[in-house]
């Protein structure tokens, strides 16, 4: 399996008040449990089931995914800027494996 | 008289079986969710209260070549505050083999409600969005797809 790798597009700067967009892009297989290998056997499920975005330690924004959502899950989400911190992602798939990423803003 | 009693069934009932028939042959063995599981869902969902329609921007490609990637955008209007915010939004696509896509959480902290993401169809149909406010109230619009190529694995 290619190795699962976390990647996020977050302005580094912003001014207060305004409403930016953060990107996030996960490379993940997302097995939904229905496909077949070559051999035509069933490949379970995996998939990422949860996401969640963290800023300063308050939950701003959570997501529930199903196998329904596509392989590299993408996922762009607005914010109202208010202050300089770091926001947390976190990833959760189906085997329980945590995938997480640091990104920081400044505002002035 | 012989003939009435032949179209004893009723014009509904007839409708069912041909598409159950024809569903049955198209599907072969894979189970797809159709439109009553999706009804329950929403049931489930708004605890019965059911939801009003509502002009939410869903932007959803009217012809998708690919079902594999389908790229899914919605803005929902609203003061995102302490008082009155979107809290929760639900898709749910009644062709896939389950329901339900993906419930996204929001907060005021956000400042306006929206989001991006990108969903596989397995045929043509229907993406239903249900939005949900801290006031408990139900919104739903929806939109039909048509799904060239299928992304369900089937």
């Amino acid at each position: 399996m290619s190795k699962v790798k976390p990647r996020g597009k977050v302005p580094k700067k912003a001014t207060i008040d305004e409403v930016i967009e953060i990107k996030t892009l996960i490379r993940h297989p997302m097995h939904s449990g229905r496909m077949k290998d070559k051999d035509g056997k069933n490949i379970p499920r995996q998939i990422i089931n949860s996401f969640k975005v963290d800023f300063e330690g308050k939950e701003i924004f959570k997501m529930k995914l199903e196998p329904s959502i596509s392989t590299n899950p993408y996922i762009a989400f607005p914010y109202k800027a208010k202050k300089t911190g770091t926001f947390n992602f976190e990833w959760k798939d189906d085997i329980g494996n945590t995938y997480t990423m640091k990104r920081k803003m400044t505002v002035s | 008289m012989k003939t009435i009693k032949m179209i004893n069934i009723s014009r509904r009932n007839a409708i069912a079986l041909m598409l159950g028939t024809a569903g049955y042959i198209m599907s072969s063995g894979i189970a797809f969710a159709g439109k009553e599981q999706v009804l329950k869902r929403i049931d489930e969902i708004t605890k019965g209260k059911g939801a009003k329609e509502l002009d939410i921007f869903l932007d959803l490609p009217e012809i998708a070549e690919n079902g594999n990637q389908v790229k899914v955008n919605f803005e929902i209007e609203s003061e995102m505050t302490e008082e009155n915010y979107i809290k929760n939004v639900y898709i749910l696509a009644d062709g896939n083999p389950a329901p339900d896509v993906a419930k996204f959480s929001f907060t005021p902290d956000m400042g306006m409600c929206s989001a991006t993401t990108r969903i596989r169809l397995s045929k043509t149909q229907n993406v239903v969005l249900v939005a949900e406010n801290n006031k408990n109230e139900y919104f739903i619009t929806k939109s039909k797809v048509k799904v060239t190529i299928g992304g369900c694995g089937g």
